[in-house]
């Protein structure tokens, strides 16, 4: 069984928002329909978003950390907005795993951001339906695209590469090599709904370089920089 | 949690109707002598207007009224699903009751035992609803679904005082008595509730919402300036002063004031528990916390 999923290197995240302007961008040209914006240009701008980036900050003055936080649907295994659906409108794919809401068959209660612990569903007030982060399902088996673009928005969007997408189920995955090698964790996972989505912990970054390493790999004898002597051995061509 | 009106008035008038009906049963169950048709009529005239009206401002819940009967599809899972039938189906056996009783078609005690069957799987389904979002903690609990009960019950029945003491007088003081016993029966569970969500401690903490385990984080940024669905929905947006308002309101509206009234004024008692219950519901929601506040509690 398949299961796309987005794994988030917190390590990495700059929080520049591109992938929240890129899923905007995206999702508000489909065929779904514009993702309402309120006041736009006044005060108190607001509007629908189906990923937000935020920002903790983490310990005291001054041993303080910045983490930017990207939060979008995590796509769970066992997501608590499913069944609570009067209408069936929200649904989980079973061939991929991607948990989406029918705007047809919505009929606009809220009851399953009720049911969301993490609060990743937007109503969007302008549809009058309950939206969410598809995994841009309308553009990963898109094969009108070059098969490198055949990604989210978002993870296309970030620049220091922060976004794995891929199947988690699947062990050799790129994402779950991620999950296994560099400690990749579920967001409440006291909320029971397993989600899909994992992120990568913040880690101590350190390069050890010695003193010999200064000198090229590729040069044998180790005697960079030291000035012509005619007695050094013969290169290849001299000896032929 | 925001308190969205269309659902305050919502549970509050079917509750009443649920427990009118129940107070009608048992009133032809134990009393049936003393009793006209009219009475039984005009009762359940009484009791679908309530429901029905209930049923209506339900309707200003939705962002998609006109797809409202998708909502009973998905009765297998939703709590929502199976309100959505359980509604119209005790309507139709109070319907069926009254109509029994005006065209002298008999069988109305088997028709009634429907009935409260139905009111009561009403009731289930209602607090059902609140009671079955787990991360809710406030609200996933038995206690949500036995005050959804006992304090529809007990309007129902003050309502059924009152609609006596002017069609059925030698009913007044019984029905009166009732209403006082379920009250005081709501006393005991809303207030335990209400101790329970006071001296509750949340599962979730922004350690296990943002995974980091460091005992002091603040969050500085929320992705947004100007709010979203998230600090519009999960937050009543009210000061304590007013929270505290309600609750007295509450306290006094659903509670001491119908206990005072009831044996003297049934239908001043109703009016009072009423508006009481209103504020009931108010702060039933104002009480849940949800975890995903966790997320949203800085702009900058």
């Amino acid at each position: 069984m398949t299961q796309l999923a987005l794994v988030i290197d917190l390590n990495v995240c700059v929080g520049c928002h591109a992938c929240v302007t890129n899923c905007k961008q995206w999702n508000t040209s489909g065929a779904a329909g514009s993702l309402v914006d309120c006041n736009p240009y006044e005060a108190e701008p607001n509007g629908t978003f189906f990923n937000r980036v935020q920002t903790f900050e983490v310990g005291s003055f001054p041993n303080t950390d910045t983490v930017h936080f990207p939060k979008s649907c995590l796509h769970c295994e066992d997501p608590a907005c499913v069944p609570v659906c009067p209408t069936g409108a929200s649904y989980k794919r079973k061939e991929d795993g991607i948990v989406l809401v029918d705007y047809d068959k919505c009929i606009g209660c809220k009851y399953c951001s009720w049911a969301c612990p993490y609060g990743v569903r937007e109503f969007d007030e302008q549809r009058k339906v309950m939206t969410k982060c598809t995994l841009c399902v309308d553009r990963i088996y898109d094969e009108k695209l070059p098969e490198a673009e055949r990604k989210p928005s978002c993870v296309l969007a970030c620049p220091p590469g922060a976004r794995l997408f891929g199947d988690v189920h699947d062990p050799e995955s790129e994402v779950s090599t991620a999950i296994r090698e560099r400690g990749g964790y579920t967001l409440m996972p006291e909320a029971g709904t397993n989600p899909s989505n994992h992120y990568l912990p913040r880690r101590k970054t350190t390069v050890t370089v010695r003193a010999e390493e200064l000198y090229r790999a590729d040069n044998p004898h180790k005697i960079d920089g030291a000035p012509f002597d005619r007695d050094l051995p013969p290169t290849t061509e001299e000896l032929n | 949690m925001r308190p969205a009106f269309s659902v305050l008035f919502l549970t509050t008038l079917i509750g009443v109707g649920q427990g009118l009906f129940i107070a009608l049963f048992f009133c032809e169950l134990l009393a049936p002598a003393t009793l006209s048709r009219d009475f039984f009529v005009g009762g359940t005239v009484l009791a679908l207007i309530f429901s029905g009206l209930g049923g209506i401002s339900s309707v200003f819940h939705l962002g998609h009224p006109e797809r409202a009967w998708r909502a009973m599809t998905m009765w297998r899972t939703s709590w929502l699903a199976r309100e959505g039938i359980a509604l119209p189906a005790f309507m139709g056996a109070v319907f069926a009751y009254g109509l029994a009783h005006w065209t002298g078609f008999g069988h109305t005690l088997a028709i009634g035992v429907v009935g409260v069957v139905l009111a009561l799987t009403l009731f289930i389904c209602t607090g059902m609803i609140y009671g079955a979002i787990k991360v809710l903690k406030e609200w996933a609990h038995p206690l949500t679904l036995v005050n959804y009960t006992v304090l529809g019950c007990a309007s129902g029945t003050t309502l059924a005082a009152a609609y006596a003491s002017f069609t059925a007088p030698d009913l007044a003081m019984p029905l009166a008595q009732a209403a006082f016993a379920l009250t005081a029966l709501g006393v005991l569970t809303r207030g335990s509730s209400l101790w329970r969500n006071a001296t509750l401690r949340p599962v979730s903490t922004l350690q296990t919402a943002i995974g980091i385990r460091h005992p002091r984080i603040v969050q500085k940024s929320q992705g947004a300036m100007g709010g979203s669905f998230n600090t519009r929905e999960f937050f009543h947006g009210k000061s304590p002063a007013f929270v505290r308002g309600v609750l007295i309101t509450m306290l006094l509206g659903a509670f001491v004031m119908p206990m005072v009234l009831v044996l003297s004024l049934p239908l001043l008692a109703f009016v009072f528990q009423y508006i009481g219950l209103l504020a009931e519901r108010w702060y039933f929601f104002a009480e849940g916390q949800h975890p995903q506040n966790l997320y949203y509690q800085t702009v900058s």
